[in-house]
């Protein structure tokens, strides 16, 4: 076990050892990772703070709920009683239909029409606040209403919800279709860079196996290197968003000021900051085993 | 300590190196195998390293058949082996100190531990000053000796050496060779294959013509 630790320590070392020993060639790797990282990174940022401007700013998706028009008021009464105890509404208000009458007789061009109707054409109604309002739990709950008696029609105003949804679903897969690509050209910047290291280690990898290097003494600082490299370029990365972040933070803050919306430009939160280095170290390290399978063998 | 039974090996396209032979090297034995170029030295040696496995017959190299070995147990033979080739196969990046130490790292040896049998053995070997120094600024004989202590520096019980004089002056040579005798003489078994075994004339000679014992 010692034994095990050491040889890792000294492959660690080597590893170090062969980053810093030809430094112009690190840093550009390092740039090249970073770079092509920050793209998805950058992008996942920027879809969690629209996310965060569109829950605080748009207001809340509502259910209108309409009575059929022969329900009387006790009807109603009940439905909205309901309603009230229903674990999927946050919030109900009650929109008599004398109150909608009396609303579309003051609406401009609409009196005239309102004054030669001989009874009230409007059903008594509810606004509804979902507990959730996402899409789906939206369309959920409207179906269960449509099932109360003497409930005409449900109607959903999530359009601007689904219109918001769909972007948001579009961003998520341009983004995942982004950190795909240049997660593949991460594998291929250290697929190569070991593929330069196995040419030049030429020597030391058949000294090694004629002094008794197991394959995995020989491909421990490979990987290590793979890994260093993943990670350190995850870093940059993750230094590429957070310098964006601040240089954009000014003019997105006097965008919001002149909207009047409360909203300051977020950083990667801990944890995508997290996921992005470890991704990194992650690629990095499949990129060294793709690498040493092709050009180590057996 | 070495066993040799019918022994064969043929590189393609069908040139036999060693035709079938037989022959046995005992414990704590200094042999040489001796020959002109081409006679199958150094793919003997090759054999017993497991660096080459035999086409027919069986090797047995401290009581362990090296042909029937598992590509994965190949290590663990050579550890306890120590080897010395003709053209040293140093690591021109590493100082005196860190190519000595190469065989204990790779058997993960303290680091402790370790450097105190690097410096015994460059101190064996008269390289003890010059640890620091680069192979590329050390004379031929020097890089030998180097070679020399990163074989011994696991404590092999088996010195095996293909050609280790060839490059030298005469006077290199001798110094090179009263090495091997000094580890002889505590008991390590040494096998070395040279054209000149009149440098080792106290060894058993082993000649070697066209793959066939002479």
């Amino acid at each position: 076990m010692i034994a095990w630790l050491h040889q890792h320590r000294d492959a660690f070392l080597l590893a170090l050892r062969r980053l810093t020993a030809t430094p112009l060639n690190t840093l550009l790797s390092l740039l090249a990772i970073g770079i092509a990282l920050a793209l998805p990174a950058g992008g996942q940022m920027l879809l969690a703070n629209v996310l965060h401007l569109a829950s605080d700013t748009a207001p809340s998706p509502q259910i209108s709920l309409f009575m059929s028009l022969d329900a009387p008021r006790a009807a109603s009464e009940d439905i909205g009683a309901r309603l009230q105890k229903h674990p999927g509404i946050r919030a109900v208000r009650f929109v008599p239909r004398e109150d909608t009458l009396a609303r579309m007789r003051t609406s401009e061009g609409l009196g005239d029409v309102i004054d030669i109707l001989t009874k009230n054409p409007f059903p008594d109604a509810f606004v509804i606040d979902p507990s959730d309002d996402s899409p789906a739990a939206m369309e959920a709950l409207a179906k269960d209403l449509k099932r109360l008696p003497r409930v005409e029609h449900v109607q959903l105003d999530s359009a601007w919800v689904r219109r918001l949804d769909a972007l948001l679903k579009l961003g998520r897969t341009g983004v995942a279709l982004l950190a795909v690509l240049l997660g593949v050209g991460l594998v291929a910047i250290t697929f190569n860079t070991i593929r330069l290291q196995v040419l030049t280690q030429r020597q030391e990898i058949e000294v090694s196996r004629l002094l008794g290097a197991t394959d995995a003494y020989i491909r421990r600082p490979f990987y290590y290197f793979g890994l260093l490299q993943g990670l350190l370029g995850g870093f940059v990365a993750w230094a590429i968003v957070r310098l964006a972040t601040l240089w954009l933070a000014g003019p997105v803050g006097e965008l919001a000021q002149l909207y009047s919306v409360d909203f300051a430009l977020a950083p990667l939160s801990r944890g995508d900051s997290l996921l992005l280095v470890a991704l990194a170290a992650v690629l990095g390290g499949l990129g060294a085993m793709l690498s040493l399978r092709q050009h180590l063998g057996d | 300590m070495i066993q040799f039974k019918h022994v064969s090996k043929r590189y393609p396209p069908g040139i036999d190196a060693l035709p079938d032979i037989d022959f046995e090297i005992g414990d704590g034995e200094f042999a040489v195998i001796s020959g002109h170029s081409g006679a199958g030295k150094s793919t003997l040696l090759k054999l017993v390293a497991a660096i080459e496995r035999p086409t027919g017959g069986v090797v047995l190299v401290n009581g362990q058949n090296v042909g029937a070995l598992k590509r994965n147990a190949v290590p663990y033979l050579r550890r306890n082996l120590g080897l010395v080739f003709q053209d040293q196969k140093l690591l021109f990046d590493r100082n005196v100190f860190e190519n000595a130490m190469l065989p204990l790292s790779i058997a993960g040896f303290p680091p402790r531990e370790a450097a105190k049998r690097v410096r015994a053995a460059l101190d064996k070997v008269g390289l003890l000053e010059r640890e620091k120094a680069m192979p590329i600024a050390l004379s031929g004989g020097e890089q030998q000796r180097l070679a020399i202590a990163r074989a011994v520096v696991n404590r092999p019980n088996l010195l095996i050496a293909d050609e280790p004089t060839a490059h030298l002056d005469h006077e290199t040579a001798r110094d090179v060779a009263q090495i091997f005798r000094d580890f002889h003489q505590v008991g390590v078994a040494v096998v070395v294959a040279t054209y000149d075994s009149g440098l080792f004339p106290e060894a058993r000679r082993i000649a070697l013509n066209h793959g066939r014992l002479a």
